[in-house]
């Protein structure tokens, strides 16, 4: 559960609770690691086309199904595309696609279930009936069925990890709320007679962001799971473009002749999965955020 | 005892109630006219009116809801349009493998996650500890696609003990399919693993921390014997609920498993059934996946009470 004390001290003192944010993940080596990985993959996603050797869709028909050399670092495909330079343009895609897919998903869920938990009565029954019943659907099951009736795109994607993710995001975000609304410091703002957006902004947010920074952390992880297995799948981001799924997927069909165009993009998931959930369980441990199933 | 499954029941019912009609909404009310997939482009528009009224398709939704809600619970579950088969002959076939994969994955991984997640909150802290909480961060948390491919280098290319290629023909017997499972079962395992294992150790080390551990200890019970009769007795309890919630990720592991291994499961079929648009076959597979999943719940929420003497079924 949320300590109100923690994090009261993230919004009264931003940068002095950022640093210790900081030194509570860098105090273990495998939070070190994780926060940064992912930061690394995070900045090689944003210079992404500056450092690039190559464009991630050029085509040099001379140098096909070339094992890595000083040309191309992770060699080159079939088509004889740069698998460096797709690796890179597929990182800058998933924090793209599952980073605002996440984002979306942390708002609308974040609102929802402020707002929703903390009227409570029927409106709070309905919308959580709502949410129980997506719930009752596995994600990669919504995700497919949403895909087949959207038709796959990076919109579709992106909508499909909103969906999927907002009613889980919900939930965590009312199971502190219906804890904090009883507290005195919020009742006694309600006496005061504070408008409910205050209340629930000032007062009732703080307690909830720490299990919301875990949380979207490892939604953020999901997303990343959940985007690269669409990908696989055929159903997500669809070719030519650097999706590291649908990379695997198509170097299957190719992976004795040219196992480096496998090898790659399948590292580059593996890490970036690994580095944001030592990352979110670093969060978890420095905010004292509990397990909850 | 029977007013608590008559309870239970209905929530249950209530639940499918609300998942059909998303699963309806979601397939049939957004864009694609089912119509023109089935006769193609250069159908002309009687032939299409036609076709329409022939599946219903120019009724209401409410009704169209009714009428497909209907005919599902009576076993018509209509004709897949890509096959031309029955889509509930498909569908139960695939169920069966399906249920064969499940029913291996669990056998291994929740044994086997429970072990980890106990032995991890027993030695807190220590290197024992670190080293599973690490490897389920990490390795475990992989996507199935990843570990699969990687389990097939190793056992199908390298070591060549196990087949690569899973796609059984119907009607093998579990003996003669178990070689086939194993390589997709061991790839499902891994990511259920973290997830119980985890878990099972929060709630582990829950229980120890309570007074009654202490009392224990301090009028001399053997550690061993507070473990295993008194620490593992409460804690394991909500482990039951872990592993029905788990059963969602099973079911979205299957899918992509399946399709790794070209195993002829459900998850095999929906793909199949995304790729040619075949909405009956798309309907049937996700309401079985779906009522799979309540029936897990259902299954988890009376053993749970069973075995927990303070809860009284009412």
């Amino acid at each position: 559960m949320a300590r109100p004390a923690a994090a009261a001290g993230i919004v009264r003192r931003r940068s002095g609770a950022w640093r210790r944010l900081l030194r509570g993940l860098y105090a273990r080596p495998s939070s070190a690691l994780g926060a940064t990985l992912a930061a690394a993959f995070l900045l090689l996603a944003l210079l992404g086309p500056w450092v690039t050797p190559y464009g991630p869709l050029d085509q040099d028909f001379a140098a096909r199904s070339q094992p890595p050399s000083p040309a191309h670092p992770f060699g080159t495909d079939h088509l004889g595309r740069d698998v460096l330079s797709r690796v890179v343009a597929g990182d800058r895609d998933i924090f793209l696609l599952a980073g605002s897919g996440t984002l979306v998903a942390v708002l609308v869920g974040t609102l929802v279930g402020l707002a929703a938990s903390y009227r409570g009565g029927w409106v709070e029954e309905v919308t959580y009936r709502v949410f129980d019943s997506l719930l009752a659907i596995p994600a990669l099951l919504l995700a497919l069925l949403l895909l087949g009736s959207l038709g796959p795109s990076r919109v579709s994607v992106l909508a499909v990890i909103a969906v999927a993710y907002t009613p889980i995001v919900a939930r965590v975000v009312r199971s502190v709320v219906l804890d904090t609304k009883t507290k005195e410091y919020v009742l006694a703002a309600r006496m005061q007679g504070e408008s409910t957006a205050f209340v629930l902004g000032r007062e009732v947010l703080p307690s909830v962001l720490p299990a919301l920074a875990v949380e979207s952390a490892l939604r953020f992880s999901y997303a990343i799971f959940l985007v690269a297995s669409l990908g696989f799948l055929g159903v997500g981001v669809q070719p030519p473009n650097p999706d590291w799924g649908l990379m695997v997927s198509e170097a299957r069909d190719y992976v004795y002749l040219t196992p480096w165009t496998l090898t790659f993009p399948a590292l580059a998931i593996s890490l970036l999965v690994i580095a944001v959930n030592l990352l979110a369980d670093g969060l978890k441990r420095v905010l004292q955020v509990g397990d909850t199933p | 005892m029977a007013r608590f499954l008559l309870r239970r029941a209905g929530f249950l019912l209530l639940t499918l109630v609300f998942t059909s009609l998303l699963i309806f909404l979601i397939t049939q009310a957004l864009p694609g006219d089912v119509a023109r997939i089935l006769l193609g482009r250069e159908a002309s528009a009687q032939a299409l009116a036609q076709l329409r009224a022939q599946l219903g398709l120019d009724r209401p939704l409410p009704i169209q809801y009714l009428t497909w809600l209907g005919d599902f619970v009576r076993g018509d579950w209509g004709t897949s349009f890509s096959t031309g088969q029955p889509v509930r002959e498909l569908v139960l076939s695939r169920l069966g493998n399906s249920l064969q994969l499940a029913g291996l994955t669990l056998l291994i991984a929740v044994p086997t996650a429970v072990g980890l997640g106990v032995l991890a909150a027993l030695y807190e802290e220590s290197w024992i500890d670190t080293v599973i909480s690490l490897a389920s961060l990490s390795v475990v948390g992989l996507p199935e696609f990843i570990t699969g491919l990687v389990l097939i280098q190793v056992f199908s290319f390298r070591l060549g003990w196990l087949p690569a290629n899973s796609s059984i023909a119907p009607g093998t017997g579990l003996v003669a399919a178990l070689p086939y499972l194993v390589l997709p079962a061991l790839t499902a395992t891994l990511v259920l693993l973290a997830y119980v294992a985890r878990l099972t150790r929060a709630s582990v080390l829950v229980e120890l921390g309570r007074p009654y551990v202490r009392t224990a200890v301090l009028k001399g019970v053997p550690w061993r014997r507070v473990v295993i009769a008194h620490v593992l007795r409460n804690a394991l309890l909500p482990t039951i609920t872990v592993i029905a919630i788990s059963f969602g990720w099973l079911i979205s592991g299957l899918i992509v498993v399946e399709n790794v291994f070209n195993y002829p499961g459900l998850g095999r079929l929906l793909t199949f059934a995304i790729a040619r648009r075949d909405i009956p076959l798309l309907q049937a597979v996700a309401l079985v996946a779906v009522l799979g999943f309540a029936l897990a719940n259902l299954v988890a929420d009376i053993l749970y009470a069973v075995f927990n003497p303070r809860i009284t079924l009412r």
